[in-house]
């Protein structure tokens, strides 16, 4: 089987009704989609299919032949920052991190289908995504700051002197 | 989590409706997997483990179309995609799980999922049967159009291949507002009526797939006298989503709620 994950086309055999999920993780190394329920329930593991926010762990990788996935290391680089991933930084969006890589590609999701700035719609949005550190506010503040226009979209974060390199990232695009 | 690994079931891809409707045959044997929101997660528990498994994803299957008032909906169309419907179809997709879910989960897997380990499930049954939807379906004996109803009682022996009804002249659709989102709906009221002015009611929640509420249609023009109705007609469970005595101390609310905002519309 093919799929295209962070613009690298990687071939891969394993069962076809073996969730994306494990394939990313276990097959590809790629470890930002996280194991959370595996249910479907906590949205944790939610990646982009073709553009669109899904669940990793509810996808049977005989579905997806030929897709193109995106997973948090493919939205931007630790030099480079999408919008989304500057506003969590800016507005302190990240606690443990366990939900924030699904969190992100969800708004991330959203900010591309046209979401605004409201909060009701942001909640919407997000419902299936549970935070255990319940930490919603600022995750709302920041999708509202990216969706109001309040983040640069090439805002970038530079290493301060003295700072090693950041590591290279596992799935992230060459 | 090695039961991800132990998943050798036999899996066919058919690529049109004639080849899903040959390789299902009597439905006997066979897990059919349309968006994957249901099965996957029983087979990553292990609660399910299917020796022949069918998925949809690729057999053409998907997709609305309308032709004059009726409106078709393919057994694959994501519910995400009935948003867009008028009521009680269209807010009673919005209801349902979150946006992930239902850009993946299917209007197949929805009206056919089994019963549920700790709810009921197929949130579309009760706004499907408010506009009188009819099933097309294959299994033993060939291919088949019925009445929702019929088809709800033997869906797991059938291949749901489309649902279509008549667009309603109004249609209203009263849910209980959740705790979290991703769970089953707990109790929902549909109400629509149809071009010569007949009320349906029909409820989501109970015991086994929807209903129709006979009993509160006939009552439909005051919404009060119909509520009280709809009570007698019903039997709920104990669930993890709500309690039978709140269900049935909800229902003539949602009842009235529906009626209500019909008359609005």
């Amino acid at each position: 089987m093919k799929l295209t994950v962070n613009g690298v086309e990687r071939s891969f055999e394993t069962p076809p009704l073996t969730p994306l999920l494990h394939v990313l993780r276990e097959e590809l190394g790629i470890t930002s989609p996280k194991a959370g329920c595996q249910q479907g329930g906590c949205g944790s593991c939610t990646i982009l299919v073709d553009g669109a926010p899904r669940r990793a762990c509810l996808l049977p990788v005989a579905a997806l032949d030929g897709a193109e996935i995106t997973t948090l290391e493919g939205l931007g680089s630790p030099e480079a920052l999408s919008p989304i991933q500057t506003a969590f930084h800016e507005h302190y969006a990240a606690q443990c991190g366990f939900c924030t890589s699904g969190m992100v590609l969800a708004a991330h999701g959203y900010l591309e289908g046209g979401g605004g700035p409201e909060r009701e719609s942001i909640q919407k949005a997000l419902a299936g995504h549970v935070c255990r550190c319940t930490g919603y506010v600022k995750i709302i503040d920041a999708v509202a700051a990216a969706a109001g226009g309040e983040i640069e979209a090439t805002q970038r974060w530079l290493p301060q002197p003295g700072e090693e390199a950041p590591v290279e990232v596992p799935g992230a695009p060459a | 989590m090695t039961t991800a690994l132990e998943r050798g079931a036999n899996v066919l891809l058919p690529t049109t409706e004639a080849e899903a409707v040959e390789a299902f045959g009597d439905g006997s044997g066979i897990t059919v997997i349309g968006g994957g929101t249901i099965v996957v997660p029983d087979m990553t528990s292990g609660r399910l483990r299917p020796e022949k498994a069918m998925l949809l994803t690729g057999a053409g299957l998907s997709g609305i179309t309308r032709d004059g008032p009726r409106i078709t909906i393919g057994a694959t169309t994501p519910v995400s995609e009935l948003e867009s419907l008028p009521a009680p179809i269209g807010p009673c997709a919005a209801n349902v799980a979150d946006t992930e879910i239902r850009a993946q989960g299917t209007v197949g897997g929805n009206l056919c999922a089994g019963e549920g380990l700790e709810a009921p499930r197929g949130d579309l049954q009760g706004a499907l049967l408010a506009v009188g939807a009819t099933v097309r379906s294959a299994g033993a004996g060939g291919e088949t159009t019925e009445p929702l109803e019929d088809f709800l009682a033997h869906r797991k022996s059938r291949l749901l291949l489309d649902v279509s009804f008549e667009e309603p002249s109004a249609g209203a659709f009263a849910p209980l507002i959740r705790p979290h989102t991703h769970d089953y709906t707990a109790l929902a009221v549909s109400a629509a009526r149809g071009g010569d002015g007949t009320v349906r009611l029909a409820v989501s929640g109970v015991t086994g797939p929807a209903v129709r509420l006979p009993s509160a249609e006939a009552k439909a023009s005051d919404p009060r006298a119909a509520a009280d109705a709809a009570a007698a007609e019903v039997t709920f469970a104990d669930d993890a989503l709500a309690s039978a005595w709140y269900r049935n101390r909800t229902l003539p609310v949602l009842v009235r709620r529906a009626l209500t905002q019909l008359e609005e519309v």
